[in-house]
This record gives C-alpha cells, sequence and structure tokens, in this order.
C-alpha cells in the first residue's frame, strides 16, 4: 500500500474545466443506500446507462447517476485531453454528489474509474468490462478487429464493430442504431491504452468488483482474470453477453448482480 | 469495522473519586473545523470508532463566520489557490474561482461532513475542559454539554487536538495603550466593512490580515493609516497570468533550487511593481519565501492611489492620538490590531506537547507528542500553500500509525523511537525568521516530503 501524496503537476496544472453531461434517475423513496455513479468508456457517453441500467439501479433503491466524458456524448468538447482529464471528471462528480459514491466504470472508462479511485475514497467499485490497456490487450484486439482498430494507432478514433460490442441475442436494427451513435475518445487518450502506466493504489481500500463476459470480444477472460487478481478477486461472469452488457439483450442479469453485490456489502 | 456494542463501552474506571465511563478503542477528536473533520473521516476510513466534540453547534470551526471563535470577516477570501488548498481526495467544484470566499470554504466542509457522514459522530455543543493521561496510553476527557449539564469524563485510547491556532488574539504592548480614548479593536473583533465606513483608521501588522484590512480600509475609510515593523513581499496573487502559488509549485516540481526561485520572483517583482521604497514602504530586510508570504496584489496599488498611508513603527499611544516611531502625531479614530493569534490549550497541560517556559509546543512533525504515542495535534501548521491537503496527510499519518501500534506493537515501538528520537527539525529551508509568528512556519513541499517517508515506514509488513 503505497501512499503518493506530492502531486506537483495536479497543483500546477489542475485539468482545463468544460461543461458535463450528468444523467441521474432518483429513486421514490429517500433511502440509505449509496449512489452509484456510471461512468462510460470511451466512444460512450452517458446514454448507454440511461437506456436500462439507470432507471433500473434507481428502481432498486439507489440514486443513479452516469456521466459522459469530456469529448463524448453531450459534455463539452476536448479534443487534446488525457486520461488525468477523464479521471479529473469523474472524482469532480464523485465529489459533487450528496454522499460517498460507488463508481462504475465500463471498458476504458473502468480504466479511468481505477485511476479516479487513487484520489476519491469510493464506497466500492465496479469494473465492468475492464479495458486497462496495455500491449497485450491492444494486440487482441487488433486481432479481433484490425480495420477498427489499426487507424487508430495513427490517430483516427477507434471503431469497435456490431459484433464485438453485443451478442447475437440482440436484433441486428438495433444494435446497428447503438453502435452509429459511438463516439470517439481523444488521440492522446487512446495511445494512452498503449502504456498506461502503473495503477496507484485506491485511496480508504473500497472493495472492487470486475464483471464481465467470457465471450467479450473487446476483454477476453484472462485480461477479466488479471484485472480481478490486481484486486484480489474474481471476476463475476456473464456467459453469452457481448462487451457493451449494459445494452445487450440481457441486461437486467449483471446489473442485478452488481447491485446484489452492493447491497450484501 | 470496530465500532464497540454498549456493553463493552459500559466499562466504568475511577479517577479519584470520578467515574470514567471507557470508550473501549475509541479516539476522540476535539473540534469539527476542518482538521478535526478530516480527522474523523480518516479515523474512520482506517476503521476506528471516532467521538468528535465541537463546542459549537456546526461544523467548519474558523471557517464559520457564525462561531463566536471565528477570525473570518465578510470579506476574507482564500490567498492560496483551489488546487493546493483543498482536500486531496475530495476537490472543490471546477465551477469555482481560483480563490474562493471564505462562505464557500465553509460550504465545502459542510459537503464534506455530508459526504462523508462525519456529523453523526460529532457532539455539537459540547466543550472539552479536561485532557489528562491515564494509565496504558489511554485519555482521560472531561467535558461540559449544554446549559447546566453536569461534566463528564470518558476514557479514550488515543486523543487527536483540532482546536485550531488561530483564535486566541496577541495582543502587542505599547506605552500608553491602555491609556488611549480611540478604539481599538483586534482584528479577530473584525466582521464588515461597516466598521470602517466614514472613519480614520489605523492598521497595524504587516502579515496578511493586516494587509488585507488595510486595503479594505482604503477602500471603505475615510483614512487609512498602515504600519509595519519590517519591510515586507508582497506577492501578487497572479503571475504570468497563473495563481502565484501554483507557478511556485511548477518551480519546485522542476525541482529549481531556492535561490533560483528567490531570484526568478524578485525579477517578476521588479518588472511589475518596482522599487517599493518608492511607495514609502521599508525595502525589505529579506528576501522572498524567508517569511511567511504575503499575498497581496492591491496593497502597493492602493498605495499608489492615495488610499493607504504606509507608515512605520508605532512609538506610544497618547490619550487622543498615537505616535510614530518617527516623531509624528496622527488621530485615527479606530486602531485594528492585525497582530496575530497565539496557540492555546487550556484544557491541555503544557508539558504534555513539550511546551517550555516559552509556551511554544514541541512535537515531531508539529504533530506528535514525543512523550505520548496517543496523543496528536492537527493542523498546527503555518504553511506557505493551503493547510487542508497538509492536515489531511497529519490525519492520514495518526490514523495509520494507531493501527500499527495494534496490529505490530513491538515494530511500532521500535519506529516510535527512530521518528520521534531525532531532533526537532524545521521543516523549512529558508532563513525564517525567529518570532512567535514563525513558530510553526513549514514548507508545504519540504513537509509532505517527510510525512511521505513517514507513511511509509508507517505500512504494514507484506
Amino acid at each position: 500500500m503505497s501512499t503518493r501524496i506530492l502531486r506537483p503537476l495536479e497543483w500546477a496544472y489542475p485539468p482545463r474545466p468544460v461543461r458535463r453531461e450528468v444523467r441521474y434517475a432518483r429513486p421514490d423513496t429517500d433511502g440509505s443506500r449509496p449512489p452509484v455513479l456510471f461512468v462510460p468508456g470511451f466512444g460512450h457517453g452517458a446514454w448507454i446507462f440511461t437506456e436500462h441500467w439507470l432507471e433500473h439501479t434507481a428502481g432498486r433503491g439507489f440514486p443513479a447517476y452516469a456521466l459522459s466524458l469530456r469529448g463524448h456524448g453531450k459534455s463539452g468538447s476536448a479534443p487534446r485531453t488525457t486520461l488525468r482529464s477523464y479521471a479529473h471528471d469523474v472524482v469532480q462528480v464523485a465529489a459533487s454528489l450528496p454522499r460517498q459514491a460507488v463508481l462504475v466504470g465500463h471498458g476504458a472508462g473502468a480504466l479511468v474509474v481505477a485511476r479516479a479511485l487513487a484520489r476519491y475514497p469510493a464506497r466500492a467499485a465496479v469494473l465492468v468490462a475492464p479495458v486497462l490497456g496495455g500491449v497485450r490487450m491492444a494486440f487482441s484486439v487488433l486481432a479481433g478487429n484490425p480495420a477498427g482498430t489499426l487507424p487508430a494507432l495513427f490517430g483516427a478514433g477507434l471503431r469497435p464493430s456490431r459484433r464485438q460490442l453485443f451478442s447475437r441475442e440482440l436484433p441486428i436494427r438495433v444494435g446497428r442504431g447503438y453502435a452509429s451513435r459511438l463516439g470517439r475518445a481523444s488521440t492522446l487518450a487512446q495511445w494512452q491504452l498503449l502504456a498506461p502506466g502503473r495503477l496507484e493504489d485506491p485511496v480508504g481500500n473500497p472493495p472492487v468488483l470486475v464483471v464481465g463476459s467470457p465471450q467479450d470480444r473487446i476483454v477476453p477472460l484472462v485480461a477479466l482474470n488479471r484485472a480481478a487478481r490486481q484486486y484480489g478477486g474474481a471476476p463475476l461472469l456473464f456467459p453469452g453477453m457481448g462487451h457493451d452488457l449494459m445494452l445487450d439483450a440481457r441486461w437486467p442479469e449483471p446489473i442485478d448482480a452488481i447491485l446484489d453485490w452492493l447491497d450484501k456489502g | 469495522m470496530t465500532d464497540l456494542g454498549p456493553s463493552q463501552a459500559a466499562t466504568t474506571h475511577w479517577r479519584g473519586d470520578q467515574p470514567v465511563h471507557g470508550r473501549g478503542e475509541t479516539v476522540c477528536v476535539i473540534g469539527a473545523g476542518a482538521s478535526g473533520l478530516v480527522a474523523v473521516k480518516n479515523l474512520r476510513e482506517q476503521g476506528f470508532a471516532v467521538d468528535c466534540f465541537e463546542r459549537e453547534t456546526g461544523v467548519g470551526g474558523a471557517w464559520n463566520w457564525r462561531h463566536t471563535r471565528s477570525p473570518v470577516y465578510g470579506s476574507t477570501h482564500l490567498i492560496s489557490s483551489k488546487s493546493v488548498t483543498q482536500f486531496p481526495d475530495f476537490p472543490m467544484p471546477d465551477s469555482w474561482p481560483d480563490y474562493p470566499h471564505h462562505s464557500r470554504l465553509l460550504q465545502y466542509l459542510e459537503r464534506y461532513a455530508d459526504h462523508f457522514g462525519l456529523r453523526e459522530h460529532v457532539w455539537f455543543g459540547t466543550e472539552v475542559t479536561r485532557v489528562e493521561p491515564a494509565e496504558g496510553g489511554y485519555w482521560d476527557v472531561t467535558t461540559r454539554g449544554g446549559r447546566g449539564a453536569l461534566d463528564r469524563t470518558q476514557r479514550y485510547a488515543a486523543v487527536v487536538v483540532a482546536t485550531g491556532h488561530n483564535w486566541s488574539p496577541k495582543m502587542p504592548e505599547y506605552e500608553g495603550l491602555a491609556d488611549y480614548r480611540g478604539e481599538v479593536i483586534h482584528a479577530s473583533a473584525y466582521k464588515d466593512a461597516a466598521q470602517l465606513r466614514g472613519r480614520k483608521v489605523l492598521v497595524v501588522g504587516g502579515g496578511n490580515t493586516g494587509c488585507d484590512l488595510a486595503v479594505e480600509a482604503a477602500q471603505q475609510a475615510t483614512m487609512c493609516w498602515h504600519s509595519t515593523r519590517r519591510g515586507y513581499w508582497y506577492a501578487p496573487k497572479y503571475v504570468y497570468g497563473r495563481p502565484a502559488d501554483q507557478v511556485n509549485d511548477l518551480a519546485r516540481a522542476l525541482r529549481l533550487p531556492l535561490r533560483l526561485r528567490q531570484w526568478l520572483f524578485h525579477r517578476v517583482l521588479r518588472r511589475t511593481v518596482g522599487d517599493l521604497t518608492r511607495f514609502g514602504l521599508r525595502k525589505p530586510d529579506h528576501r522572498i519565501y524567508e517569511t511567511h508570504p504575503i499575498v497581496n496584489s492591491q496593497l502597493v496599488y492602493y498605495i499608489g492611489h492615495g488610499g493607504i498611508v504606509p507608515v512605520g513603527d508605532l512609538a506610544r499611544f497618547e490619550r487622543h492620538s498615537v505616535e510614530l516611531a518617527t516623531g509624528e502625531l496622527i488621530e485615527p479614530d479606530l486602531v485594528v490590531l492585525a497582530t496575530g493569534y497565539q496557540p492555546r490549550f487550556d484544557f491541555l497541560a503544557p508539558q504534555l506537547l513539550g511546551a517550555q517556559a516559552d509556551g511554544r509546543p514541541r512535537l515531531y512533525m508539529h504533530a506528535f507528542a514525543r512523550p505520548y504515542p496517543t496523543l496528536f495535534v492537527a493542523g498546527m501548521l503555518q504553511p506557505d500553500s493551503g493547510l487542508l491537503p497538509l492536515v489531511h496527510w497529519q490525519t492520514v499519518a495518526m490514523a495509520r500509525w494507531l493501527r500499527l501500534r495494534e496490529s505490530a506493537p513491538q515494530r511500532a515501538a521500535q519506529l516510535w523511537t527512530s521518528l520521534v528520537g531525532g531532533p526537532d527539525r524545521r521543516w523549512t529551508k529558508a532563513a525564517v525568521k525567529d518570532s512567535t509568528r514563525h513558530w510553526f512556519e513549514i514548507d508545504h513541499v519540504l513537509y509532505l516530503r517527510a510525512l511521505q517517508k513517514t507513511l511509509k515506514a508507517l505500512e504494514p509488513a507484506a
């Protein structure tokens, strides 16, 4: 457990403020359950959670929030952004919530959450199909979808294919609709995925759960296991689903499991 | 969690013929200001049960203007910028300005308390009247709550004193001050600009408060004299278009040596403000970064506009006038003494904090009482940055130290000897002037580096 205290760069150059899109769904009754903040991955906006998960989470008594990272969704544009500013966005929104929040990050948003955990003592964290970066993961994604990945090395946006994101159970028309709404992360942040550096330890020792699908064509099972091991656990698996678990046909299963886990803790 | 059930907590000890209620391994935090709140939060985070006592009925301590001991006045703004002032794990909103108003700081502390659910651990309206060591490293804490309530003594495993050091006015001694017929107030009694309007005001003291009040008087009063004993550097709030402390931290990040940083800053000031003596101010008798920084962009500006007349030291007070060291007589209606504050711990015997005749507490890193491994003082620092990040890491170190003491007593005992055995260090490289004002003066980078080392030593063995 090493703690980093000196952050001269953070003090001297705090990330530039941008407008942030935050969507929310409040439960009917004001219970004691902690707020849950959903963080979408690269190319995705808060809308992926407002489709199903946000209302569902509120329905189970958790105040639910979802944000769009800068340059995504309806948040302000930010072309030269790095992971540091994305993590800053997450910490800013988390600290603005009335109570200590649970952070749920999806895809590369899980990497953003993992970095935010070093700056904000979350009550708990859930990494959904986490893209924690590294050369190994880059190769496996490249092999699975060279046309959508290779140009990203030269500054284009990552373009995951419909078959990587969703299972066959999701109607093709719906899947195409979702895929057409995807945006892109900044080039710098995409490059950072290749060498994300060592993750700092979370502050406040929050419990961390890793969730994914063994059939995910972006995050293979070995990567899920590796991520879970990093936080001292085993991944919670939902076979037969694609990378975007919150949009796929059987979306209620993972979110129910996550909320059950939170209720138990 | 180590929350104790009522059965375990109800053990009763005796101190003389007074019952002492045992609180088991609970830690006592005194004060619910910024330092107290962060202590509660970090102790809770390490799994300790905490009882926090606050004499006022709200959180925020000095930053809560409703509190009788609060030194803030209507127009108080931060003098260190947001990024070096906020808690490291709970940032201020992006939408706030670089230098927020004091009411925002209170709002920030209230939100901090609510966000982390700290209020349920605070006993409001309860004043600590006595803290005495008991056997086994425990502490007997006597509190008095509410009107007519009886004193109550409870036994705690550790005590964190977070009562602040900016509330007990330090009054200067001047010949004839007692017989002076004009109004004399200490800066702590200054609350609102209406107190200055239409009056001739003498502000005494060249600290940050003194300079702020002189500027305020320049805007509101008929006439303002500003008396300082020495020459100072007046650092602007912005240099190179950025908050000055952020620029300085960049220079620190680049590991520029002190001499070079001093040269750079002198150069900036020479080019922008120029020769201070032209304004009737004294030439600074030290290099910048050698005393506590005075951050004020407006003082020289108002001198240049005639709003402030700088005068030197005062010689004596007469019945209706004040004589300056130069022999000149001035006749202010109101004298504001911005002469600072003194640390005061009425509930604690001074020797517990290692204080000798001069009353100066001598603690390891200004926080750990050497003879008592379970007694701490949080936030007793005069940093060249914001205080909150420093007190955050102080209290993290305290909580981790208590954890280690519990889990590995032998290693903890060894560590304690090696940590506190060393001589008193000054956590600043500059040749800080040795006045009571600089008792707790620290350089935030050096201090945090030392804390980083301490925290590393406190890590549980892998």
